[in-house]
């Protein structure tokens, strides 16, 4: 099974020298390119998911698919290979179904569309771009059920349809999609927004070939992919070892009382090629954390983070592709079978981050950055308010960034690129709520010479009924602190009622009922610190107690001892921290915390939480 | 007999031009910029151009000045200490800004995070909550507010500024706030967020605010010398400084609104560019300001320059309208270079600056830059017109050399590249302007102006198909003009928010009216006779749900008549088409609101020179070569100061002036119009 491209004109794009300025020249306008489709998105889209946070992913690729710039990695092979029809001029592409592009976008709420840009009857180049939709429909608000058994409970599934067929729009379909959301006039938006995106980049690549002729264009993403490659090839012989490295992290829980479970990579280099194995981690979930991660996506993510950690110069794009083997058993929770449920990926996504930031650090730690926040805890909350019309807010919280050997981690920062948080006047205006803080939580990132960035406290205060879904993570486990910097804080959600009363709400939860005056604590966790503590130089940690950043008690976590003036007691602090050093052992490179056994042994008592039972395939 | 005076303080010179308001016969001057204290050249320029032409200070009725006295404060750091109030729960508002990291995926690991424009510590909280409607939720407990206060007397704050929560609804806490900490610091300036950007969006706000704070003191000092300065030498006239939106405002209100100079530089050139394109009858037209580190390009329809809801100065971007002015690390001192992982040429950002500078200025700088470039084509000629300062062409050609090697091409392909290169960049930020806004720039002229302008626009024109290319007279001092020709402002704008369903045209027609009178008032108040005042209005209006507003020009009669809302949704559709290619068919929102007062437009035309016969032979000053389209070509050198009107000069030729040089590329003509603008454009069946 493989796609059919009708070209109707059959002669192959001439192979020919460009020369390094007209290279640059189509490599900036190709950049610019991309921005744009990013802003036409943002001003067209109406879901403050996409418009307000930016969760949408556009790039431009080559005549056969491979990427050439963007960000989250060529996927259009995976959708060639297994679509079963033609593709010819004017036809756009729609879909949802991960199982239909091999994880190229991974739960239902991804809509992506594909336009195959064609110039003269010969295809040229492609322009894709997906945007998280705020509900597909299914058994909750919002389509990410945190306890679906199959990826049916979660909303409408698109196999790749056309929904330009030749140039037609093919409204019956869109109809036939929208009546299953709740949102109808943002998705409708959204989708428009999404098309006009990728028609941006079509304009763009035509007039490119334009001002340059075709065999230039196509010679020029050739030229530029390679450049990629042996960018990328110097880069991985001398950074990565041929001995095998492994890190293993996990998922606190599965949304039924599950956890944790493994995520474990190994890598190794055999010659000129980097191997990343998944073989040890943890069979799939029976409910919807799943991850299904594409290959591609994968190699496009250790490209990046190579490429930031050890040369931020070089642009990146598909070209080193085959530099890089990715290993993921099947049935696993990185490749789960069909019907699985995948809703609630966020989790495994944003884990993905950190393993490979302990990958790739453990034979540069210089280079090592702790773990963070890496994943996008949300809430949902929906209802009919006292006109009966219907509000669903999706919203996107942030936390710490970790510590960098860079310097501090950012305070209640994302880590997710061009996202950003919803204004909290924009909240109150359009949905019944008051946000009555919106802080960070001291002493909430990792103490280290750099410290972890702090988790927010968002304080929901609920003017109206309505039900509220939570999904987030590392409230188990802990974002752990590298090269002598401590762990950060876990998250929690707290629930005051109006009555005085407080419940511990669990991490992934659906149907929670919330009524006029109470109160939800929306607590993310802090970034992981990095370095020894005990290095940090005192008047920093005064004034960050002083900022409230750090506390008079967390100074002592730096061997800092603050006097009732706040300042640095000098004395005290060199005796807190000779003795805190005489005390301790050699420093790890890691920072986990404790062992997952007695984090389950106390989970109940620190969390206000039972402890997840260990899940049996 | 009486003059206007408009100054423009650059980084190395400072430009005055005096402009006789009876025939517009003008005077102009350069004296070297006083860094430590630019008024010191602005007033020592001004005595010597006043005395120079027998002019006295007191026939000088309009005194008007562009100032990056506040832009320097922000790029530099040097700022105000600015304590903050806000609303219980925020005191970190600026801490978590919008939890944005610029960059792509993985970005964070090597993002720079600035420090917040008010310190954390310098930040209290004052314990009250309005809501969403405007409602209070909790009345502001003024002795909890006076404990909060005390922790900023041991802060050395030196500006005061207050934001709270949904104030832009209802802003009676932030005065009770401002009440009280008038009494607890009675020296500091205060601003309150309700008077700076009474708009939606708690972070943007107090960012705007505290930015105003943090210029506040170093801007009144400023203007406050420079007022005295004048006063003791005799100026009875109006100091008035440029905004950012290309307007005029008072001294006293620049003192207290310092947050709208911030684009006050750049937005001289576009004004004085408005100003040129006008008296030679172009209405619609793109603007490309070169100078030595960067390029600023802005887009003109209408004779009207694009506006913008925000500044942008370096990583800060605050809520107040400027014109819409992109900028690129792009100038005659970006330094080409060729990375040894990619072996891809890259121009700039890097800039040689004015110390070392280019190679070819021979002032120490070893690296090749677009100046060395230009050297190295012999786009600019060795000796420059009356000067002594020669160009060290052997250096610039080593130090392109070097680039050739890396690239492993010849030295006049790497020179012509890394041209290619930097006009491609400008190219990107005309797009910007242009193209990304819906507008097709084969409607446009470009007029080319700054140092470096003239050497470019014709390229740069080329690659828009923007004609004719128009190079102003005296293209370095063009600022001047516009601070020189530009009319008074005043601005309001309020958040609205409401369907179009949900409202009427009555309701509409009122708060015009309303918002109407109180910017005529504001004016009238700078000192602006009343019937000289013109109001417009501009509404922005989206798709409800849409983050993206349509700003339109609203006519408060269509409200009054009855017809304003269906006007407005016609005129939205039509440019949400034009914009995006497409309609919905959501309900449509107003957002926000703004009425504009103008004064009245300065009464000066430009100059007219000399007709000639149309043969420029009398401006020739000698033949000389270039390289261009892959080859060397014979080319003209002529004195811009000897073309007479009429006169066409074929390409490839280089024009000379005191402070710029102009290229005209092979297969162009460049026409001299009356005012003695170079109008640029290809010569018909090239």
């Amino acid at each position: 099974m493989a796609a059919n491209i009708i070209e109707t004109n059959p002669q192959p794009f001439n192979p020919c020298n460009v020369d390094p300025v007209t290279l640059d020249i189509l490599e900036n306008a190709l950049k610019n390119a991309r921005i744009e489709m990013d802003a036409t998105l943002i001003r067209t889209a109406m879901s403050p998911g996409i418009r307000e946070q930016g969760d949408a992913f556009p790039l431009i690729a080559d005549h056969n698919g491979k990427m050439v710039v963007g960000q989250f990695g060529s996927f259009i092979d995976g959708f060639l290979r297994q679509y079963d029809g033609d593709i010819e001029d004017g036809d756009v592409i729609w879909l949802s179904d991960p199982y239909s592009c091999e994880g190229a976008i991974s739960h239902n709420n991804d809509w992506l569309i594909l336009l195959p840009i064609f110039r003269d009857g010969r295809l040229i180049a492609w322009a894709a771009m997906f945007g998280h939709q705020t509900d597909v429909g299914g058994k909750v608000p919002g389509s990410l059920p945190t306890d679906a058994g199959s990826i049916f409970q979660e909303g409408v599934r698109i196999p790749p349809v056309k929904i330009f067929r030749k140039g037609e729009y093919q409204s019956d379909l869109v109809e036939l999609v929208i009546n299953q959301v709740r949102m109808p006039e943002w998705c409708r938006s959204d989708l428009n927004a999404l098309i006009a995106s990728c028609r941006m980049a079509e304009r763009r690549v035509h007039e490119m070939c334009e001002r340059f002729g075709d065999d230039i264009y196509v010679a020029a993403t050739d030229e530029l992919l390679a450049r990629n490659h042996r960018a990328m090839s110097q880069l991985i012989n001398t950074t990565v070892a041929e001995e095998k490295l492994s890190f293993t992290d996990y998922l606190c829980d599965d949304g039924r009382g599950y956890g944790p479970y493994k995520i474990h990579c190994t890598m190794w280099r055999e010659g000129n090629k980097v191997i990343l194995d998944f073989d040890g981690t943890d069979p799939q979930s029976a409910s919807s954390i799943n991850f299904y991660l594409n290959e591609n996506m994968f190699k496009m993510f250790f490209g990046i983070y190579m490429i930031m950690v050890f040369d931020p110069q070089i642009m990146f794009n598909d070209g080193f592709y085959d530099l890089v083997d990715v290993r993921i058993p099947q049935g696993s929770l990185l490749k789960p079978k069909f019907p699985a449920a995948l809703s609630c990926r966020t989790h495994g996504l944003g884990r993905i981050f950190d393993i490979l930031g302990g990958l790739l650090g453990q034979r540069q730690p210089e280079f090592l950055n702790a773990a963070g926040f890496s994943s996008s805890p949300h809430l949902m909350f929906s209802g009919f308010d006292r006109n009966d019309e219907w509000f669903q807010l999706f919203q996107i919280g942030f936390g710490g960034v970790p510590g960098r050997p860079f310097g501090d981690g950012p305070d209640g920062h994302s880590m997710w690129p061009g996202f950003t948080n919803v204004p909290n006047e924009f909240l109150e205006r359009y949905f019944p709520m008051r946000i009555e803080r919106y802080e960070t939580v001291p002493d909430s990132g990792g103490a280290g010479l750099n410290r972890g960035g702090n988790g927010i406290n968002m304080v929901y205060h609920f003017t109206e009924t309505g039900t509220i879904s939570i999904h987030d993570d590392r409230w188990f486990t802990y974002p752990w602190g590298v090269n002598g910097g401590e762990p950060g804080m876990r998250s929690r959600k707290i629930l005051k009622r109006k009555d005085g009363s407080e419940e511990i709400l669990g991490a992934k939860i659906d149907e929670i009922d919330v009524h006029e005056g109470d109160e939800l604590h929306y607590i993310t966790w802090g970034g992981g610190g990095w370095g020894d503590p005990l290095d940090r130089d005192p008047e920093l940690v005064a004034t960050e107690v002083k900022q409230g950043l750090v506390t008079t008690e967390g100074a002592r976590a730096y061997g800092v001892v603050i006097s009732a003036s706040g300042d640095v007691d000098r004395g005290a602090t060199e005796a807190l921290r000779a003795e805190m050093r005489g005390a301790r052992g050699e420093l790890p490179v890691f920072n986990h915390g404790r062992p997952i056994e007695d984090l389950r042994a106390s989970c109940e008592v620190e969390t206000g939480l039972p402890a997840p039972i260990q899940p049996r395939w | 007999m009486t003059y206007r005076l408009g100054v423009d303080v650059g980084g190395t010179f400072t430009d005055l031009l005096m402009i006789n308001n009876d025939g517009g016969h003008t005077y102009r001057t350069k004296v070297p910029s006083t860094p430590h204290d630019p008024s010191e050249a602005v007033v020592s320029g001004a005595q010597a151009l006043c005395d120079e032409h027998g002019v006295s200070p007191g026939d000088i009725d309009l005194f008007m000045h562009g100032t990056t006295v506040a832009t320097n404060a922000v790029l530099e750091g040097k700022g105000a200490r600015v304590g903050l109030v806000v609303t219980e729960g925020y005191r970190q508002v600026l801490q978590i800004a919008r939890s944005f990291v610029p960059g792509g995926l993985a970005a964070w690991i090597v993002w720079p995070k600035p420090k917040p424009m008010a310190a954390l510590e310098c930040t209290v909280e004052a314990p009250e909550r309005m809501a969403a409607d405007g409602s209070v939720v909790r009345p502001l407990d003024e002795a909890r507010l006076r404990e909060n206060l005390q922790a900023l007397k041991s802060e050395g704050i030196e500006a005061l500024t207050i934001c709270l929560i949904n104030s832009y609804l209802n802003d009676a806490h932030e005065r009770q706030v401002a009440a009280i900490c008038a009494e607890e610091f009675p020296d500091l300036p205060i601003s309150v967020s309700a008077d700076i950007l009474p708009e939606m969006q708690e972070y943007e706000r107090t960012l705007t605010t505290v930015t105003n704070s943090a210029v506040r003191p170093i801007v009144a000092r400023y203007v406050g010398n420079l007022q005295s300065e004048l006063t003791n030498w005799g100026m009875t006239g109006k100091l008035n400084l440029l905004r950012s939106d290309g307007g005029l405002m008072s001294a006293e209100k620049s003192a207290a609104a310092p947050v709208n100079l911030l684009m006050s530089g750049p937005a001289g050139g576009v004004a004085g560019a408005l100003w040129v394109a006008q008296q030679a009858g172009i209405d619609n037209l793109l603007t490309l300001d070169m100078g030595g580190t960067s390029t600023d390009v802005a887009l003109i329809e209408k004779s009207e320059a694009r506006l913008r809801r925000e500044t942008s100065v370096g990583d800060l971007t605050v809520r107040a309208s400027s014109l819409d002015i992109r900028t690129v690390g792009a100038g005659g001192g970006s330094i080409a270079h060729v990375p040894e992982l990619t072996r891809a040429l890259r121009v700039g950002p890097e800039s040689a600056g004015a110390v070392p500078g280019p190679v070819a200025y021979g002032r120490g700088g070893e690296l090749p830059t677009v100046t060395d470039a230009n050297v190295v084509l012999g786009y600019l000629p060795e000796a420059l017109l009356g000067g002594t300062f020669k160009l060290d062409r052997d250096g610039a050609k080593a130090a392109v050399q070097t680039v050739a090697d890396g690239l492993g091409i010849g030295l006049m392909e790497a020179a012509a590249g890394i041209i290619d290169i930097v006009n491609e960049n400008m190219f990107g930020a005309l797009r910007l302007v242009s193209v990304q806004q819906g507008y097709d720039p084969r409607d446009f002229a470009l007029m080319g102006f700054g140092g470096a302008g003239p050497l470019h626009a014709n390229a740069v024109g080329k690659l828009m198909q923007s004609w004719p290319v128009v190079i102003p007279p005296s293209p370095g001092v063009l600022c001047a003009y516009g601070d020189a020709t530009t009319r008074m402002r005043v601005e309001t704008a309020r958040s609205f928010n409401k369907r179009f369903d949900d409202t009427t045209n009555a309701e509409m027609a009122a708060l015009l009216e309303d918002m109407g009178a109180q910017v005529k008032a504001d004016l009238a108040a700078e000192g602006v006779p009343k019937d000289e005042i013109s109001v417009t209005y501009e509404v922005d209006i989206r798709y409800q749900g849409q983050a993206f507003e349509v700003p339109l020009a609203a006519d408060k009669e269509m409200f009054d008549s009855g017809t304003g809302i269906e006007d407005m949704r016609a005129a939205f559709d039509t440019e949400h088409e034009r914009l995006f290619t497409f309609n919905l068919g959501a309900p449509h929102e107003f957002v926000n609101v703004r009425a504009t007062a103008l004064g009245k437009p300065a009464n000066v035309s430009a100059e007219e020179i000399e007709t000639g016969n149309g043969d420029p032979i009398g401006a020739k000053m000698r033949d000389h070569t270039v390289w261009m389209d892959g080859q060397e070509k014979a080319a003209v050198i002529y004195d811009r100061s000897k073309l007479r009107s009429g006169d066409r000069v074929m390409g490839p030729a280089i024009i000379i002036e005191m402070d710029s040089t102009t290229l005209v590329l092979d297969g162009h003509s460049a026409d001299i119009d009356r005012f003695g603008n170079i109008l640029i454009n290809p010569v018909e069946g090239e």
